[in-house]
């Protein structure tokens, strides 16, 4: 039985915010990181909290701890020491491995995410604009007061318009596809494989292989908590258009090409569904748009090309060991969009996401390292992914067709990564439990 | 001299991110394993050789447990024999496994030669392993993990511990992977058939 009422909301539910806010955090001493932990704990929501209220409810936040956070608000060594290794050694130490090297490498993060001294995050997820300047002030107020707690850096959310469907600045529909979880209820859409042990996401359960060893010590600081890869993805979308007017002739030929890229039409269609043209109508129906599968259906990526996003980041029935693969993600865009017609004006925007499951090393990191950067992954010689792979120009892009496959080369980079960590997103008891420490 | 080995390497390494073929080629490895230190998600990630990426794992057996470890030559051959794409994800050429005696004990020897940095693979591997029962001849070893069927990270440390890289490797038609042979074999039988068919 999953406890609901413990387990932060981000986990379980996607509030339906269209800002937001995320703070990252530095302590001073134990004793301040932990007052501040005091203040903000009444407004962190669990996910039965968040529920219950969702059609009142204006904003929702959630906290989550560096390692070197967690030791900031006084977490023993012993407890210390019983975390993963990639979690202690963090996101910038495992750099290379993630790819993150060349304008991606910690040295050209912003916002003081590589530093040692970020603790924690605070993240806000609000209603309307308005709200999120009332939530703020609130929260500067409050750390006008609590001494020896420093805003590193924040960074604003923002949906892009239009608001009816979730997409990021390349134009691209979001949140179609995410992994159920056995025991919240919720049916996965056909063609979606079943719902997954709730331990792949949240410790404290039995994972898809059963009990799990060697959880973060003690009990009541790791139980019902998750690990969480943070992504702050720049989207360079003038030079997205560029490459899509230089390499197809027709504005529909740009379409089909974005579409390739990606695995579906900007409307959300999958190619495998609706190979030849859009049908937006497919791309909003939940019992279809994930109705297919690769091995069968496209074995050779006539339809989605072998390294096409969504194929690389869920080769479905086309790779070994999928179940312990799979990743929750939540975020949101950032930044101004950018006009259909305005040429790039060199203002930051992107999407600022994360990456949830039970191991990092495992799940994201597996995907950063393989299905992201390996450049041989499904045999493909010389392509990472299109999107957010690794891209200095050297890579190419092959897509299948009949008589002969078209091969782009000098791909470029597309995204960039401007910052990353790894936060350890606790339970509401753990934090309860960080906060009376030394108490 | 150091200089020298690093320029032969980096030759050799020009050579492999073209996939050249062509000629035959050998490559010595620094006694770490690697040229420098690259770590991958579970430890150093050792360098595509000639002889495409490897591993060599060698253990003690346990007393009296020599028959148990022989046994599974049946076992990987009758799975494979059942589901012949069983391995497919380990990007395969050639697994072996070897028992001989050093000073009155009995190890077991098994080597791989894989078109994949192992790193890439490892939990899949295990996961393999386990689904076809071969995994079970690790438990013949000592001091491999007692948890291990719940406790796939103690495998992965097991299997890292026992490795024991190349200081050289040799490859006649070097970095070619699997799949590049098959397809060219391929291409070689479909054309004997299009030339039959023409007499
Ligand atoms: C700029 C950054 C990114 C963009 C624009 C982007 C865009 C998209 C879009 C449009 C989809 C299809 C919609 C859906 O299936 O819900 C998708 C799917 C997906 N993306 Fe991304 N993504 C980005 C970064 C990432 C990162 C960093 C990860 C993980 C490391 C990731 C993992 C996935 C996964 C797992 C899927 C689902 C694939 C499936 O199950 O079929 N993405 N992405």
């Amino acid at each position: 039985m999953l406890e609901f009422d413990d387990i932060q909301h981000m986990l379980l539910t996607r509030a339906p915010a269209i800002t937001g806010r995320y703070e990252f955090l530095s302590f001073g001493t134990p004793a301040q990181g932990r007052a501040w932990l005091r203040r903000v704990l009444p407004i962190v929501q669990s996910a039965a909290a968040a529920t219950a209220s969702v059609d009142s409810e204006k904003r929702w936040v959630s906290v989550a701890f560096t390692w070197n956070g967690l030791r900031a608000v006084g977490v023993d060594e012993g407890s210390l020491a019983s975390f993963p290794a990639e979690f202690r050694e963090g996101m910038v130490a495992r750099a290379r491995m993630l790819g993150d090297t060349g304008a991606n490498h910690p040295d050209n993060w912003v916002g003081g995410l590589a530093s040692p001294d970020l603790h924690a995050i605070a993240i806000l997820f609000a209603r309307s604009e308005e709200e999120r300047g009332r939530c703020v002030k609130e929260h500067d107020a409050f750390l006008a007061e609590t001494h020896g707690v420093k805003v590193l850096s924040s960074l604003d959310l923002e949906a892009t318009p239009p608001f009816d469907h979730a997409h990021d600045h390349f134009g691209y529909r979001d949140r179609l596809t995410q992994p159920e979880i056995e025991g919240t209820g919720v049916e996965p859409s056909p063609g979606s494989g079943a719902p997954l042990k709730a331990g792949e996401f949240i410790l404290g359960y039995d994972d898809e292989l059963g009990p799990v060893h060697g959880l973060p010590k003690p009990d009541v600081l790791s139980r019902n908590g998750s690990f969480m890869a943070y992504r702050r993805l720049q989207e360079h979308v003038g030079a997205f258009r560029d490459f899509l007017r230089q390499n197809a002739a027709t504005p529909d030929e740009q379409e089909l090409l974005a579409a390739k890229l990606m695995g579906r039409w900007r409307s959300g269609a999958p190619l495998v569904l609706a190979p030849d043209r859009d049908d937006p109508a497919l791309a909003a129906d939940r019992q279809r748009n994930n109705n297919f599968d690769y091995g069968k259906m496209d074995p050779l990526g006539y339809a989605i090309p072998l390294g096409a996003h969504i194929r690389r980041m869920n080769p479905r029935d086309t790779a070994a060991n999928i179940n312990r693969r799979r990743m929750l993600r939540r975020g949101a865009t950032y930044g101004p969009p950018l006009a259909d017609a305005s040429p790039e004006d060199g203002r930051e925007r992107g999407v600022a996401a994360f990456v949830l499951c039970a191991s990092l090393i495992r799940q994201f990191e597996f995907a950063q390292n393989v299905w992201i950067n390996d450049k041989d992954f499904h045999e493909l010689g010389n392509e990472r992914d299109p999107i957010i792979g690794t891209q200095d120009g050297t890579f190419e892009f092959k897509i299948p067709k009949r008589p002969i496959r078209r091969k782009i080369t000098g791909l470029p980079a597309f995204t960039t990564v401007r910052g990353g960590a790894y936060f350890f997103l606790p339970g509401l008891r753990a934090l309860r439990w960080i906060s009376e420490l030394g108490l | 001299m150091a200089d020298r080995q690093n320029d032969a390497a980096a030759r050799i390494k020009a050579a492999a991110k073209e996939g050249d073929w062509t000629q035959p080629r050998a490559m010595a490895i620094p006694k770490e394993g690697y040229f420098e230190l690259e770590k991958g998600r579970y430890g150093p990630i050792f360098p595509k050789t000639p002889a495409n990426y490897g591993f060599t794992i060698i253990a003690k057996i346990k007393p009296g447990r020599e028959e148990a470890v022989r046994a599974h030559g049946m076992t990987l051959q009758t799975a494979v024999d059942g589901k012949p794409d069983c391995l497919e994800t380990l990007k395969l050429h050639y697994l072996r496994w070897q028992v001989f005696p050093i000073e009155g004990a009995l190890y077991f020897m098994y080597q791989g030669i894989i078109d994949t940095d192992f790193d890439k693979y490892t939990e899949d591997a295990v996961m393999i392993f386990t689904s076809l029962g071969v995994d079970t001849v690790f438990t013949n070893l000592e001091g491999f993990p007692e948890d291990w069927k719940t406790n796939p990270e103690a495998f992965i440390k097991f299997v890292r511990e026992h490795h024991h890289p190349s200081f050289v490797e040799y490859g006649e038609y070097p970095f070619v992977s699997a799949v590049e042979i098959k397809k060219a074999l391929r291409i070689k039988q479909s054309l004997s058939e299009m030339l039959d068919s023409m007499q």
